[in-house]
């Protein structure tokens, strides 16, 4: 009996070291070079969410702005990827208490762990990538968000010019307000190219799984394109990939979204609409840099070029050219304000 | 377009039937054997990495589906060892497992393909390219994949060889009364360790679906399936053919709510939930009496 104990406390041992090894608990920190000369440096610390970067998306597109403010602006710059949903806030703490200049979280997910922290902080400046507003916004934060549904106008447009059967698909991740907005503005924009377009809306479930789950976005997208729609947009994070997949083998078009997704199927997305947080980043770190930082919400949309769409160089190629200036034409007139893009 | 909804929600309905169907098959043949097995989740994950990553080193689909298999395998090996040998409570091995599986993926995932997101693309299966855009093209697609039919084949074969073979009544004997199998000259522990290993394997396969149905593997895919062929296993009364029928049935549901969602698109949410509401119903209304019960030494650990 004893020797059976034993064993057993070596087997709990032994599960206990192997996950200790497996999990992906390295917080692990970007280089800072030290610059010696120049005017004083900004600090950055840049928190991911788990499994952020790397995601060819936009948590990429957030470090290349950090990279870029770097290269450009000398910041010192680091970066942390918690290895669970519930260190996301010590992450942030220990930037905070490093005394970083900023503060960066990228992703809704961090909003209100950025509230929570920048309130124990107020002398440090904080930003977060994608901000849902809950409440008040604390006086040190600086709220990143897009107008996803500008952006998606545009991709709706050329979805109406594109498609041939006049039926087009939106594949949503997680049902709610976050995507809807993404929805609305597809639709309007199909509907302002080709009135008498169908839009086949679905979403792929109503919990956050909803973003990592290829398997039902792909059947999803399947049932969307056995009803005709033959031109699909996708606001479903690493879902997405499923209505790529059901596209290539339906032989019909896919629209990415957040980034430039053509290398994720060459052939099959034709565009994508692209929300530029790499250029959010790079703003805020520049102006804490140089003591503009502005506190609240702030929205950029087509005119700020915070959203854009894929329309140029070979990742377009499969948009003729009077689509693309149909569409650009469109921008120029959400940009002058004679045409506002519902949200809701 | 109304003659293609009828396919295309057969095809759905079968496609999201596979991954789910196999582990249910999977974890009933465990569980029958007296093991409880929640690491479900962990084993599709993993196989449906190693699936891939054995495609992308062999370049053969074939390759692909034995590591998948195999890896699997490892799994119910490691599972078994812990629970029957260890003595460690099966709870905590399998959430133990479904630990590992979840950060060690993600961990290869960078070492093997430097992303945190996906894997290289890999051809899979696709023996015959079935181009078009109908219902009727998407129900094909799925008809001509192979491991549709593995899903089928097992679910027969498990069925008939645990109800009709000796190594069915031993699996049975050890899952019901492990003392009184022992007895009567069953290797408990040996039937025991197969079952589970056999089991995960099966498992395994539909990790390998999974993996080959998105031609790449992606952080997190298996999004829950092991759960829900949990909830399988237990709303069947631990029968693997009847398991496999519940994983039709869910997969049903979710199918319509898609489809529902297309037609009419008003309350979206609700049609989500359609397939677990219709899961507790069953669990209410049908699943009762005796050819529901748990296997009496499901947990029950047996010295030798």
């Amino acid at each position: 009996m004893i020797a059976r104990r034993r064993l057993a406390l070596f087997a709990g041992a032994l599960a206990v070291a192997v996950l200790v090894t497996f999990l992906p608990a390295r917080a692990r920190q970007g280089a800072s070079p030290s610059r010696p000369s120049g005017p004083p440096s900004v600090r950055v610390g840049l928190v991911f969410d788990v499994g952020g970067r790397g995601d060819k998306s936009f948590n990429d597109a957030a470090y290349e702005g950090l990279v870029r403010a770097e290269r450009e602006l000398g910041a010192e710059i680091a970066y942390l990827e918690p290895s669970g949903a519930e260190d996301r806030e010590s992450a942030l703490r220990l930037f905070a208490s490093r005394g970083t200049d900023l503060v960066i979280g990228v992703g809704f997910i961090f909003s209100s762990d950025i509230d929570t922290v920048a309130k124990d902080y107020p002398r440090i400046h904080f930003a977060c990538v994608d901000y849902a507003p809950r409440g008040e916004i604390p006086s040190n934060v600086a709220a990143l968000a897009f107008k996803e549904e500008e952006g998606s106008f545009l991709v709706g447009a050329a979805a109406g010019l594109l498609t041939k059967t006049k039926h087009v698909g939106f594949a949503g991740g997680m049902i709610g307000p976050l995507i809807r907005k993404f929805e609305v503005g597809f639709e309007a924009g199909a509907k302002a190219t080709c009135p008498a377009c169908v839009v086949h809306a679905g979403y792929v479930g109503p919990t956050p799984e909803a973003y990592h789950d290829p398997g039902k976005a792909k059947v999803l997208a399947a049932t969307q394109i056995a009803g005709g729609a033959d031109v699909l947009y996708h606001a479903s994070g690493a879902s997405g990939h499923g209505v790529f997949e059901a596209a290539r083998e339906a032989k019909v078009l896919a629209i990415g979204v957040d980034s430039d997704q053509h290398d994720d199927m060459p052939g099959v997305v034709a565009t994508s609409m692209v929300k530029r947080a790499d250029v959010a980043v790079l703003a805020v770190i520049r102006e804490a840099k140089e003591g503009t930082f502005r506190a609240g919400m702030r929205i950029s949309g087509l005119a700020e070029g915070g959203v854009d769409w894929v329309h140029e160089g070979p990742h377009a190629s499969l948009v003729p050219r009077d689509v693309v200036d149909k569409v650009e034409a469109l921008r120029a007139e959400v940009i002058a304000g004679r045409i506002k893009v519902p949200r809701e | 377009m109304n003659g293609q909804v009828v396919p295309a929600f057969l095809a759905a309905t079968l496609e999201m039937s596979v991954p789910l169907g196999l582990a249910a098959i999977g974890g009933a043949l465990s569980e029958r054997a007296g093991v409880p097995n929640i690491a479900l989740e962990g084993i599709l994950l993993g196989s449906a990495f190693a699936a891939v990553a054995g495609m992308v080193a062999s370049g053969s689909a074939i390759g692909g589906l034995v590591c998948g298999a195999l890896t699997g395998a490892t799994f119910g090996l490691v599972h078994a060892a812990l629970v029957l040998r260890g003595r460690i409570d099966a709870i905590v091995s399998g959430l133990a497992l479904n630990l590992v599986a979840a950060g060690g993926t993600r961990t290869l995932l960078r070492a093997f393909y430097h992303s945190s997101a996906n894997s290289p693309n890999v051809r899979g299966f696709s023996l015959v390219e079935v181009a078009g855009s109908s219902g009727g093209h998407g129900l094909l697609r799925v008809l001509v994949d192979p491991l549709t039919w593995v899903f089928v084949g097992l679910a027969v074969l498990v069925a008939r060889g645990l109800r009709a073979t000796r190594w069915g009544l031993w699996v049975r004997a050890a899952g019901n009364d492990p003392r009184s199998a022992y007895a009567a000259a069953v290797p408990v522990a040996g039937v025991r360790l197969g079952a589970v290993v056999v089991g995960s394997a099966i498992t395994g396969l539909g990790g390998v679906a999974l993996a080959f149905s998105q031609h790449q593997f992606q952080a997190g895919m298996s999004g829950g399936r092991g759960f829900i062929a949990l909830a399988a296993v237990i709303v069947s009364g631990w029968r693997p053919e009847r398991a496999a029928l519940a994983c039709v049935a869910f997969a049903a549901l979710e199918a319509a709510g898609f489809v529902l969602q297309d037609r009419g698109g008003a309350l979206p949410a609700a049609f989500a939930v359609l397939p677990y509401v219709g899961t507790l119903l069953v669990l209410v209304l049908f699943a009762r009496g005796r050819s529901f019960q748990a296997p009496r030494g499901l947990g029950v650990l047996h010295d030798e």
